[in-house]
């Protein structure tokens, strides 16, 4: 087996004046893998992620890239591993007042000069590169739009649209399609399959919905209160499992939602009340 | 302490404060209203109009009028060209914390610290001063005429543009910034990209604002011999010549006016 891509042992993040958000995650990402993780609001998925994307340090454990400890690396080194990691947050991604050429075109801010970066705000560098990738994500005729013109759905397909300029190795979408209609969903969590597969990206998504990521991903990671609660393959999760990960989570107004929503995928409930 | 008896002690230290300043500061409204005081005041707007529309005189005033507008927009060049670099360094999400430098060791971020630290109290002491003591300084270092004026609107607004202005890229949405960061932009990209184009409508307009500001404090500083408008209206003012100041309080209005109105038509644009 090649060199996996992420190596987390026991890795814990505690914030200063704050509780745990993670806890002893051990975790092995081989490369061009594609795993979605699962757990409630709150339960550290978040957190995981911004350790995975090098914006966090975790307090205690080690996390290795590619084999290589990334504890003490220097500003260059670190701009070196982060251009190789694509982010996809759930919303918020993009500058609302730039056009969205710029966005996209950020994709390429980890290899650009900065005299570069700031001549493209001027005159747009590398525009073709914008024009292919927003062509990928269906939305040619947007390039020079005003980013918040443009519906949560089509801003999400920017992101993409940026993440496929900037060529990384790894995708991280943090919650990539809770805050687009659940009819766009879907065709969203296709994109980012569908891009990390055919170049053999490998593919971390944080997922509120069980049912996407049962249907899309060979890998099921579920976090409950910031540990690894299970990691098995979708057919091997149980209703009774999705129920534990759910149950006794915070007073959170969205977790019921999301434990029924499971419950219901898993079967245990009738499909009809489907939120 | 908790919340519920920290906001009383709030509100009454604050009543304490505003009470204390109403005794102290010796407010007697009745003086104000008093029949002497209001036919003084009458007497003076009176003696303003009607105001001086003479064609020599408002020939004479074409020169100085332009002269108060150069020192103002120079003067505003020179007090963006200090405060907003120095804003960059005086932002504490852009020099040492928050989400960009979750990273970094602590003593890292002490290095950012002390950048940011300089900054922010270099641009307190520029605006400490008042412009007109800035003024009088500067008119002793390059003699009498707008120069020191501009010099003078140049440091002290330098210091309220970079406090403001840090304010403003303080208060933005760090989401996108922090999406940039994580995929290896440099922390200049991530500013430019990130942070600046969600603050430009803010920073714009409160520039604006301040060189309606300076166009007011340029004839300010006029009186203490740093030219424009200002000069004459001391002159005016020590001849007892109302009507002439009446015509200068004029043209400073319209100039208000019409910054005012280009304020509204940038901010439009930006929010289009």
């Amino acid at each position: 087996m090649n060199t996996p891509i992420f190596e987390l042992t026991g890795v814990g993040k505690v914030f200063a004046h704050r509780q745990t958000t993670l806890e002893n995650v051990s975790l092995v990402v081989g490369a061009g893998e594609q795993i979605a993780f699962i757990g409630s609001n709150g339960a550290g998925k978040t957190t995981l992620f911004r350790v995975l994307n090098l914006t966090f340090r975790p307090t205690s454990g080690t996390l290795r890239f590619e084999g290589a400890d990334v504890a003490n690396c220097r500003r260059t080194d670190l701009r070196r591993l982060r251009r190789r990691i694509g982010m996809i947050y759930q919303q918020q991604n993009l500058v609302g007042w730039l056009r969205v050429v710029h966005n996209v075109l950020a994709g390429h801010l980890g290899r650009w000069s900065t005299a570069k970066a700031l001549w493209s705000l001027v005159r747009p560098q590398e525009v073709e590169s914008a024009v292919e990738a927003l062509a990928r994500v269906g939305l040619s005729d947007k390039l020079y739009a005003r980013t918040d013109t443009l519906s949560g759905g089509q801003q999400q397909r920017v992101a993409v649209a940026r993440l496929l300029v900037q060529d990384p190795d790894v995708i991280l979408a943090d919650e990539p399609v809770s805050s687009v209609d659940p009819s766009l969903a879907e065709g969203i969590v296709r994109l980012l399959v569908d891009a990390s597969r055919t170049d053999g990206k490998t593919l971390l998504t944080n997922l509120h919905s069980v049912d996407l990521a049962l249907r899309f991903f060979p890998r099921i990671v579920a976090i409950r209160q910031g540990r690894v609660f299970f990691d098995l393959a979708p057919e091997k999760v149980t209703a009774e499992m999705l129920g534990m990960l759910y149950a006794g989570a915070s007073a959170d107004d969205t977790a019921p939602l999301a434990y029924e929503r499971a419950l219901s995928v898993a079967g245990a409930l009738p499909p009809s009340r489907h939120p | 302490m908790s919340d519920v008896r920290r906001t009383y002690l709030f509100w009454i230290a604050l009543s304490g404060a505003v009470g204390l300043s109403l005794w102290k500061a010796d407010v007697r409204m009745n003086d104000l209203f008093a029949p002497d005081a209001r036919s003084q005041m009458a007497a003076m707007v009176r003696s303003m109009f009607p105001p001086e529309l003479a064609p020599s005189f408002l020939r004479s005033m074409i020169t100085p009028t332009a002269e108060t507008l150069q020192i103002s927009v120079m003067g505003m060049a020179v007090a963006i060209a200090i405060g907003f670099p120095l804003s960059l360094l005086a932002t504490a999400t852009i020099t040492w914390s928050g989400i960009l430098h979750e990273r970094y060791s602590s003593s890292s971020r002490g290095v950012g610290f002390v950048p940011y630290a300089v900054a922010r109290s270099f641009l307190s002491i520029l605006r400490s001063i008042p412009e007109v003591v800035w003024g009088l300084m500067f008119v002793r270092a390059v003699g009498l005429g707008p120069f020191a004026g501009v010099l003078a609107i140049g440091v002290a607004y330098g210091g309220m543009l970079g406090k403001v202005y840090s304010e403003i890229l303080e208060g933005v949405n760090l989401r996108p910034a922090e999406t940039l960061q994580a995929s290896g932009a440099s922390r200049l990209a991530v500013v430019t990209y990130g942070m600046l184009p969600a603050a430009l409508p803010a920073l714009a307009s409160y520039t604006l604002y301040r060189w309606e500001c300076a166009i007011r404090a340029s004839a300010i500083l006029g009186f203490v011999g740093a030219g424009g408008l200002g000069q004459q209206i001391e002159l005016s003012l020590r001849m007892f010549n109302f009507h002439e100041v009446a015509t200068l309080l004029l043209i400073l209005w319209g100039f208000v006016f019409a910054v005012e109105t280009l304020s509204a038509m940038v901010r439009r644009s930006l929010a289009r």
